[in-house]
């Protein structure tokens, strides 16, 4: 009997008109309970609170009150006074933008270096990697001890540089060490990407003569264009999210010149201001929105013009 | 010379400065310092220790730092998410892959909108002090279940489509049920993305400070990072970069083990899910 049933099933799936009964039986197959458990924890834990964020920044919730009540845009209004509005967004993205621009650097670079499958590269591809398996927190604390003003840095150069003590110029540093952690993840996908490239297709760029520069402009970068598009957009929303780095080398100092969403809702959150600290999370929340759509959306374009 | 020559001899000497200047100096300062008694190690720098002293240090850093206590936080914590995500992550992707309709997709698209969505901390706060989860480890567990199972049914899911149904319409023939299918035939088959998204998630929240802060905050759940972080902020007033550093080396070595191990698996498994 299974055998006629599981007949007409592939015909359905290899034909077009679809038949009143192929939904029953996909329900037979692969019924929904498989997913039920994933879509509840999902839900309730991701969904729910990135719901419940678009209300709580409207209200009063705070470890002042007992009760919380609706004040409407209050909070949106004492973030946006106080400058941290628009110093956070504008910390954040830059340092997304450095950071991403920097961990696509390396990795791209290293992948380029360690493209041949020997021994040699096999191993440092291997040492290229060790950050990203080094928490971020103990990465911050190293470079912290590295380029501290008494630091390792300083001694061996015979220097004194304040390199976590720049308005201007900590952020670059921060977002240095935020590519160095990740550069290897990058490389990884990089290399990936280049060892999809077909043989033949180098081969016949050789043949009309292209030298390695031309050949990498003209058809190893467009057909990186899938592991870009990943790299690129991993790289910038993560790092949209940071953190751990931040908080160990500067801690969002000096005079806030690193202060990044979180580690301003870390420090809000600490001081008991908790809808003013939702009311940043949906700030970032929107910030990004408005960044990954077009970004996703435009790279997927250009896979496809390339 | 010849460009192709020098590139040659040239390029396995650039890696090598390149690998001693980027990963060799930061490693190094770790190792020597975390050896190194307090008074040497106040103003960190690359100078071998005088008289070295790494047991103490390690043994320092087990009882000052809570250590073992900090571990074992961690790995209930860590494992029972890792092990979630995999499993819930499964189920849905198989689901998500073979079934096709408005619903699926759009379920599919909510489930995989974690990949960018920054996770809603603050309100998570909240959300865990009304079902009593705050500052629980099953709480701690519900949240980064939540965060990862994005990556691990985006995965999942591509992998899934490019398995032959074939397969699954065989075992259904023999009379299997769906779930024997799942446990005997998609299970098994998924391996290499478990692998990946195995050693993802457990790096992910094995490192994880910033939503442990919020959820279980410090004290007797306290992980690993968490317990770094109070170790390094006492550095301010107690300069104990030799603690700290062998904290960080203690941390890190568990994953360094699992990439090692897992290094091949790892390594295809991340370019093959990543370029498609």
């Amino acid at each position: 009997m299974t055998h006629t049933v599981v007949r007409t099933e592939t015909a359905t799936v290899a034909g077009p008109p679809r038949k009143a009964g192929r939904l029953p039986r996909a329900a037979v197959h692969h019924p929904w309970w498989f997913a039920l458990p994933a879509i509840a924890v999902f839900a309730g834990f991701f969904l729910v609170p990135n719901l419940l964020n678009f209300y709580y920044p409207f209200t009063n919730w705070s470890s002042y009150h007992a009760d919380i009540a609706f004040t409407g845009l209050d909070n949106f209004r004492t973030i946006a006074d106080d400058g941290s509005l628009l110093r956070a967004i504008r910390t954040t993205l830059l340092y997304a933008l450095l950071a991403a621009l920097f961990q696509n650097g390396f990795g791209l670079g290293l992948a380029l270096l360690l493209e041949a499958d020997s021994r040699f590269n096999r191993f440092f591809r291997a040492v290229f990697f060790l950050p990203v398996l080094i928490s971020a927190l103990a990465t911050g604390y190293v470079f912290q001890a590295l380029l501290d003003q008494d630091g390792a840095v300083n001694s061996v150069l015979g220097t004194d540089i304040p390199w976590l003590g720049s308005t201007t110029w900590t952020l670059v540093v921060v977002t240095l060490i935020h590519g160095w952690k990740w550069m290897g993840l990058s490389m990884l996908i990089y290399l990936a990407g280049l060892k999809g490239i077909p043989g033949d297709m180098l081969e016949a760029a050789r043949m009309d003569g292209a030298g390695p520069w031309r050949t990498f402009w003209s058809v190893r970068w467009p057909m990186l264009a899938p592991a870009v598009t990943f790299n690129v957009t991993t790289a910038l929303i993560g790092s949209m999210n940071t953190f751990d780095i931040v908080q160990a080398t500067t801690g969002g100092g000096p005079a806030a010149s690193t202060e990044v969403f979180n580690i301003y809702m870390f420090r809000i959150f600490g001081q008991g201001l908790y809808a003013q600290a939702s009311a940043m999370s949906l700030v970032l929340f929107l910030v990004v929105v408005a960044v990954a759509i077009p970004l996703v959306v435009g790279l997927r374009r250009r896979e496809q013009l390339l | 010379m010849n460009p192709s020559v020098a590139w040659r001899f040239g390029r396995p000497a650039l890696v090598l400065l390149l690998a001693g200047l980027s990963v060799g100096v930061p490693l190094w300062l770790v190792a020597v310092t975390s050896a190194k008694p307090q008074a040497e190690a106040i103003k960190p720098n690359l100078a071998l220790p005088h008289s070295w002293q790494p047991g103490d240090n390690y043994a320092d850093a087990v009882s000052q730092g809570e250590m073992l206590r900090g571990f074992f936080n961690s790995l209930l914590v860590v494992l029972p998410s890792v092990v979630l995500v995999l499993l819930l992550g499964a189920g849905a992707a198989w689901v998500f892959a073979r079934r096709k309709s408005k619903l699926v997709s759009t379920a599919y698209a909510l489930c995989i909108s974690g990949l960018l969505l920054p996770p809603a901390v603050i309100t998570i706060v909240m959300e865990l002090r009304q079902l009593g989860l705050s500052n629980t480890r099953p709480g701690m567990i519900a949240v980064y279940t939540g965060m990862y199972l994005s990556t691990s049914i985006f995965f999942m899911t591509g992998f899934i489509r490019a398995i032959p149904l074939e397969l699954e319409e065989a075992a259904r023939m023999d009379g299997a049920t769906p779930s024997r299918i799942f446990w005997r035939i998609v299970l098994p088959l998924l391996r290499p993305v478990i692998a990946t998204a195995t050693i993802m998630v457990m790096l992910y929240a094995w490192s994880d400070v910033f939503y442990a802060f919020f959820v279980l905050g410090g004290g007797e759940r306290a992980t690993l990072p968490l317990n770094l972080y109070q170790v390094a902020s006492a550095q301010l007033y107690l300069n104990n970069w030799h603690l700290v550093f062998a904290y960080v080396v203690v941390m890190s070595l568990p994953m360094v083990a699992v990439f090692l191990v897992g290094q091949r698996k790892i390594v295809s498994g991340i370019t093959s899910g990543a370029v498609k």
